[in-house]
């Protein structure tokens, strides 16, 4: 038994089942971070006194990492152009530099988390570094996750390119509109929690 | 084979033949069919609300009888939490935490949604399946896990989560290791149901049958896709804000802990800061449009087997729709009124209270229009019409008692009070449990190929109307003379309780009577798998496409896919053979 709709588009929707899927999951995820965005607000209102982000983050390497996943945005999208023009090979190497930049993204957070804790400012310090972990970790997660995703269609995944190549390609833009929503979630959080 | 159908058919038989027959585990156990889903949620759900009925049992022994040992089970429960037999405040509020707990995310929301969704919306759409099955199953597994973690808490040093099911902070941040499980608990059980949310909407969306236009769906397909958009938007705040009480409990943050709290005589060392309203602002923003999660399908249930067995369409299908939109809606901004004692200020409160009293009207439309849908209809009182005719008044009940809860004033009196307690309860245990049981009968010869008994099934329902109006009624005088819902000894140290005590035996005996009202259920449940009497595709006579399939329906469902040629409830048509004309019958 065959699920319909699975590669081909449904005419009076016009689209398959795996966009309609990953566009609700998005929905959620909005809500998700919506709510712990609308908390930093109610939280930081509700404080006497909140410190600027750039005295206790370091803005350069955040910088750098907002420049990375961008860059990471843009392989992605070119992941996917080069399935849909049917070059395998290209897929593999911009899909490729897609992983490594999230790799080097989660690298650059990991040097920041550390300073944090060896000057003894941990999650419990303030109610700053509180939302700071909290965020952040979070979107590590989803970084972490769209990786594994990513990994998978780069290595075993991909074998269903043979068989199917449209399906195939279907699969992998909908794992980068989840790639590219997750760094847009660190557009938002960068200026929120570094520059504000 | 000039047929096209007769092509289609063939083909399918084909394809039938040479799939290879799946293992025990993978048929049974670890399934991708929506319908072993359904019923493994089914009877994960229904475990629960007996286990969660249990929690709710002892609980009652300890209000009827104040102080006085449990006997013959009293010893079992260890002298950590019943020394002698007799029943410790913290081990009353562990039963408290987690009969609200499992009642409504282990069972009600498994049951509704999980089970009739998966069991009955791909078929009453004409699918095959679920859009994404193995999505499906992994909803399924996150639930059990989510269960087996709540359960697992009991065993933990200090026991399950004692702070309610509301967890309000700060009590929640400052309890012990058991909040920590019940949170972790919940995140799988918010993940299961996003998961499981967003398959139905693309179901429902994607793979209905031809033909079955948004205006031909039974009003069950409507309650069930209202549902999944408010489960997908609503649930992900109250992650967002465990994950912060998760931080809050393990990272010590303050989140949700002001400066300088003081407990037990000590200033806590955190660094304060936080906002212990912002945790009710988050738990409620997902806690309201819940309630609307656990009433809705149930609504849904009761329309199917309404317009079934009046043998007439339902009055004013499509203001119920409306109603049905606009309810979801309107149910994202009413959660405040559960805080009017938090001290909002009027502006917002007035708000509130507006916002609530818009959202009384989808519902009295709905409820309305299915009351009117009873006039002039040659009604067949089996079983199922039972349970579905009672949730009328029931819920009736539960939402008009609801009314005075909404408005700030009158709010302030009854807030935690037995009467809230006696006011959403009739929407959910003789509401919405009615209408589960009422679809638990409707469907079991679709699941099954047979049919419950009809004599036990009448004994169950008439033990459980007379019994349910016994152990909620007596909790509206309770709570109009004050008596606050968290007393362990239900109040028997205060004077004004005093003249209500007699109450709280009646109730008590009420709920041991009506636990013994579902011994004839259990029993029907498994006795009818294989001496119920056999019936056909369509014992009901009814119009919708679930009965079109084989009962039970084989993998896959539908020999050929079907095609909506009307609306949902055609029943009695003037002119036509017999009185009803299913949807899936070219005229």
């Amino acid at each position: 038994m065959d699920i319909p709709y699975t590669v081909e588009v449904r005419r009076d929707t016009g689209l398959n089942n795996g966009k309609i899927g990953i566009w609700l999951f998005l929905a959620s995820e909005v809500m998700l971070f919506g709510a712990l965005f609308a908390s930093y607000i109610l939280i930081r209102t509700g404080s006497p006194s909140w410190p600027r982000g750039d005295t206790l983050l370091d803005v350069p390497l955040a910088t750098f990492n907002t420049i990375v996943l961008i860059t990471s945005s843009v392989t992605m999208v070119m992941a996917w152009a080069s399935l849909m023009r049917r070059k395998f090979g290209t897929f593999r190497i911009y899909m490729g530099a897609t992983i490594l930049l999230g790799f080097v993204f989660l690298i650059v957070k990991y040097f920041e988390y550390s300073h944090h804790f060896a000057i003894g400012e941990g999650p419990s310090h303030n109610n700053f570094l509180a939302i700071y972990f909290t965020l952040t970790g979070l979107h590590m997660l989803h970084v972490f996750g769209g990786m594994v995703v990513n990994a998978y269609f780069w290595g075993p995944g991909a074998k269903l390119y043979q068989t199917n190549p449209v399906w195939f390609t279907n699969r992998v833009e909908h794992s980068g509109l989840f790639w590219h929503f997750v760094d847009l979630v660190w557009i938002f959080l960068f200026p929120t929690l570094y520059l504000l | 084979m000039s047929n096209p159908a007769d092509v289609v058919h063939a083909q399918h038989v084909a394809h039938e033949a040479h799939h290879e027959e799946l293992g025990f585990w993978r048929k049974y156990v670890f399934s991708t069919d929506h319908k072993v889903i359904g019923i493994q949620y089914s009877i994960t759900g229904l475990l629960f609300l007996l286990f969660g009925f249990s929690l709710m049992m002892l609980m009652r022994w300890q209000l009827a009888y104040p102080g006085v040992p449990l006997p013959l089970i009293g010893g079992l429960f260890g002298d950590a939490r019943m020394p002698g037999g007799t029943m410790l405040p913290e081990f009353y509020n562990e039963l408290g935490a987690m009969h609200g707990t499992i009642m409504v995310f282990l069972g009600v929301v498994p049951l509704a949604v999980g089970g009739f969704g998966n069991f009955v919306l791909p078929l009453q759409i004409g699918a095959p399946d679920m859009a994404f099955p193995k999505i499906n199953m992994l909803s399924y597994w996150s639930l059990f896990l989510g269960g087996m973690t709540m359960l697992g808490s009991f065993f933990v040093p200090g026991g399950a989560a004692q702070s309610g099911w509301t967890s309000y902070a700060p009590l929640s941040v400052i309890a012990g290791t058991g909040q920590t499980w019940w949170l972790i608990g919940m995140i799988f059980l918010i993940t299961s149901s996003l998961l499981g949310a967003l398959n139905f909407l693309t179901t429902t969306i994607q793979l209905r049958a031809k033909g079955l236009t948004f205006m031909r769906f039974p009003f069950f397909v409507w309650a069930q896709f209202v549902t999944s958009f408010l489960l997908l938007l609503a649930f992900p705040p109250l992650e967002a804000a465990g994950v912060m009480q998760l931080m809050d409990r393990v990272a010590g943050t303050s989140f949700f802990m002001p400066s300088g709290l003081i407990v037990s005589g000590q200033v806590l060392a955190n660094a304060g800061g936080g906002n212990a309203v912002l945790w009710q602002h988050l738990f409620w923003f997902l806690a309201h449009p819940e309630v609307y999660v656990l009433i809705l399908p149930a609504m849904g249930i009761v329309a199917e087997i309404i317009a079934n067995n009046t043998r007439k369409p339902l009055w004013g299908y499509r203001a119920m729709v409306y109603s049905l939109v606009f309810l979801g809606f309107m149910s994202f901004i009413v959660w405040a009124h559960h805080m009017f004692m938090t001290g909002m200020g009027t502006a917002m409160a007035a708000f509130f209270q507006t916002t609530t009293m818009i959202i009384s009207i989808p519902s009295v439309v709905i409820l309305t229009s299915l009351l009117l849908s009873l006039w002039g209809g040659s009604i067949r009182f089996n079983t199922p019409m039972l349970f579905a005719t009672a949730f009328l008044p029931m819920f009736g009940i539960g939402g008009l008692t609801g009314l005075p809860l909404g408005l700030n004033i009158s709010d302030i009196p009854l807030h935690d009070t037995y009467y809230v307690i006696a006011h959403f309860h009739y929407v959910v245990a003789p509401g919405t449990i009615f209408a589960l049981m009422a679809g638990i009968y409707y469907w079991y010869p679709k699941a099954t190929g047979r049919k419950m008994n009809e004599t036990l099934g009448k004994i169950h329902f008439a033990g459980s109307l007379v019994f349910m109006n016994v152990v909620f009624m007596p909790m509206f005088i309770v709570g109009l003379a004050g008596v606050s819902r968290r007393l362990f000894d239900a109040g028997s140290g205060y004077d004004f309780a005093q003249p209500t005590m007699h109450w709280n035996v009646v109730s008590s005996w009420g709920a041991w009577l009506m636990g013994v009202f579902q011994i004839p259920f259990i029993f029907n449940f498994f006795w009818s798998i294989r001496n119920g009497e056999k019936v056909g595709d369509n014992p009901w006579e009814a119009t919708t496409i679930e009965w079109a399939a084989p009962s039970p329906p084989p993998h896959g469902n539908f020999a050929v896919a079907p095609q909506a040629y009307r609306g949902p409830y055609e029943y009695s048509v003037p002119g036509a053979a017999k009185d009803f004309t299913p949807q899936h019958e070219a005229s």
